[in-house]
């Protein structure tokens, strides 16, 4: 098929000072390089496996010292610090031998989000390079690698590698003669959304509905098949062999203080280069939309973005100069969540994006909670009658005093996930519904989400 | 509405007296039930190879039938409600049969803002069917309204089978894709 594009290509970006010290590709080294997954380019080109066999030198706690003062927060959503969380893992002690597990979280199912696919496919061997490094850490009995069931070529190629990684032997037993034994199994999710969140993850691990815990007890005490276990971000683990090689110390000066290293952003929607852009935290968000994804596709100014996939509550103009870290994202009223910008131009019906995005909660939602599961798909009907003409004055009330009753009140944050640009688009973009209920029409004509279908 | 179609009915419960379809086959090859004794000895808990049969049965068998679950529950040995609680949770496990091209459109935000509703129209009009509709009368096509398929940089995305194809501008590219599909022409990982 030669013709057609059978492999996706998640568009990586370079761009002037990519690969310095200014904006050092660290997750994203070899990217574009489709031989990278071989285990021996990986090694001969990319300083392969260096990191690894450093760290298998060192004592356990010496490795999450490093971590610990790297300062890495996850990559996943929450920003937790990830020494901190490796420091969590139960030390066996005379008494009683723990058996630890190391869980890769690679569902990646949010909107707008494209990072790790990118990982998983051209640097599968960095990725595994960190989990072994991470398994070393916490004295790991397995690993494992949920990725999500539409990954099926990303999982072949990541099999393939673990492969060569195994008849290297860095994986197995008796590692590098260190006497330790070690492997990682590949999972393979089945299209749930909700099984990105921890603990859901781990019901759908051990071949459960993907329905999140209760928490305590933490996955560090009990996680995986009753057992002490970790869960990182793909990307956080990739980020592993690049601390290891470069020093923590070192790897903290790139970013912000308190939000260090660099991170994958993935900008999507109406941009001239929508693409992945790794960039160090910190970054101001028009740099990255203006300059680098080349500003607005359409031609009309960009009117609102959402700075951390689709859970993240959409800026509106005043804020698009907001430095991509963790901690201003939150102070200005959003979260950096998966890094994932989506952008829409002024002529975007925000009542249609808010819908879809509402949608995609009450869809995903896994029911277990009443708040979560009514709520979503009441704030779906409310908006679905404003976005055809039906709605009320009152609706708008209706859906600002439904957020509160969903958010902080269920087992895991997907319903935090639907308030979020719920509430965002009610105080920014009032204006557009009360037009939808009042004149029946859209207040941004010509929306680039209506497809010439239908009366608007 | 910017949405050509009413919203998905794919994954509607099943109403009164209303049956599951059944499949023909109704066992496990020998070669699959060893896959999956495979599967179960890698894991510390046999119940984790509950997904994965689930995968190798809808290969196996079409879809995940009602028979396809009771194999599932034999093989691992294993609760039927466990498994049919979970098959039914994921919306990857197809609970009536497909096409033998199963085309997926991503309609989702990122997707939404660069075209899909206009794809996803495309999609129906030269498959000839609607979503979640069963598939077309020469049981080649069958079309799915999914919400993510993390192409959001490359988007508007279609998934036939495994297969991923972005960057859809025009019908031409879709019309090429249908008739690489017809021609037996896609990578073996979408078979």
């Amino acid at each position: 098929m030669a013709a057609i594009r059978t492999k996706p290509d998640p568009q990586i970006y370079t761009f002037p000072g990519f690969g310095t010290d200014k904006f050092p590709n660290l997750m994203l080294r070899g990217a574009g390089d489709l031989d990278n997954w071989h285990l021996k380019v990986y090694e001969q080109k990319h300083e392969g496996y260096v990191a690894m066999k450093a760290a298998l030198k060192l004592e356990p706690t010496a490795v999450v010292d490093e971590m610990k003062a790297s300062g890495i927060r996850g990559r996943g959503g929450a920003g937790f610090p990830c020494g901190l969380k490796w420091s969590f893992m139960p030390k066996d002690t005379p008494e009683r031998k723990f058996t630890r597990y190391l869980v890769c979280n690679g569902d990646e199912g949010e909107p707008g989000t494209f990072k790790d696919r990118a990982i998983l496919e051209y640097n599968p061997h960095q990725l595994i390079e960190g989990m072994i490094i991470g398994g070393w850490a916490m004295q790991c009995k397995l690993g494992f690698v949920y990725i999500r069931g539409e990954f099926l070529w990303l999982i072949e190629k990541l099999e393939a590698a673990l492969q060569q990684a195994r008849d290297a032997g860095y994986l197995g037993k008796n590692i590098l003669g260190t006497g330790w034994d070690y492997d990682i199994l590949v999972y393979r999710g089945a299209g749930a959304y909700i099984c990105g969140e921890e603990t859901a993850l781990l019901n759908s691990l051990e071949g459960r509905r993907g329905e999140p815990r209760v928490k305590p007890p933490f996955p560090a005490a009990k996680g995986a098949f009753g057992q002490p276990t970790t869960v990182n971000n793909v990307e956080t683990l990739a980020a592993v062999p690049p601390i290891l090689r470069m020093g923590g110390a070192e790897y903290a000066k790139l970013g912000t203080p308190k939000n260090t290293g660099t991170r994958i952003f993935g900008v999507s929607g109406h941009v001239k280069r929508p693409g992945l852009f790794e960039l160090p935290l910190g970054t101001p968000m028009d740099f990255v939309v203006n300059e680098l994804a080349g500003g607005s596709s359409t031609g009309r100014k960009l009117k609102a973005i959402i700075p951390g996939g689709a859970s993240a509550p959409m800026f509106d103009e005043k804020d698009f100069d907001c430095p991509l870290d963790f901690d201003t994202v939150k102070a200005r009223g959003s979260m950096a969540g998966s890094g994932g910008l989506i952008c829409m131009d002024e002529d975007t019906c925000m009542v249609q994006a808010t819908l879809r995005l509402i949608r995609f909660y009450a869809h995903e939602s896994c029911g277990q909670c009443t708040p979560c599961r009514e709520g979503c798909n009441w704030m779906e009907m409310v908006l679905y009658r404003i976005e055809h003409g039906e709605g009320r004055m009152e609706d708008l009330d209706l859906l600002a005093s439904l957020t509160p009753r969903i958010g902080l009140r269920t087992l895991c944050p997907l319903g935090d996930a639907a308030c979020g640009p719920m509430d965002s688009a009610l105080q920014k973009f009032r204006h557009e519904f009360e037009h939808h209920i009042t004149h029946k029409t859209c207040y941004a004509t010509g929306s680039r989400l209506l497809s010439g279908v239908g009366a608007h | 509405m910017n949405h050509p179609l009413p919203p998905d009915t794919a994954n509607e419960p099943l109403a009164p007296g209303q049956r599951l379809p059944e499949s023909e086959r109704k066992e496990f090859s020998p070669e699959a039930l060893a896959e999956i004794q495979a599967i179960m000895a890698k894991f510390p808990d046999k119940l984790a190879a509950t997904l994965p049969a689930l995968h190798i049965a809808q290969r196996e068998f079409g879809f995940v039938s009602l028979a396809a679950m009771k194999a599932v529950a034999k093989a691992i040995g294993i609760p039927e409600g466990h498994v049919f609680g979970v098959a039914t949770f994921y919306t990857m496990y197809q609970k009536a049969p497909v096409g033998k091209f199963h085309l997926q459109v991503c309609t989702n935000i990122s997707c939404a803002l660069r075209g899909a509703a206009q794809l996803l129209e495309k999609v129906c009009e030269k498959t000839g069917v609607k979503p979640g509709q069963g598939p077309s009368a020469d049981g080649l096509w069958s079309v799915e309204e999914v919400e993510c398929l993390a192409g959001c940089g490359s988007g508007p995305c279609v998934q036939v089978n495994h297969d991923v194809y972005d960057e859809f501008v025009d019908e031409k590219k879709l019309l090429d894709v249908m008739e690489a599909c017809k021609r037996g022409d896609y990578r073996p990982w979408a078979r």
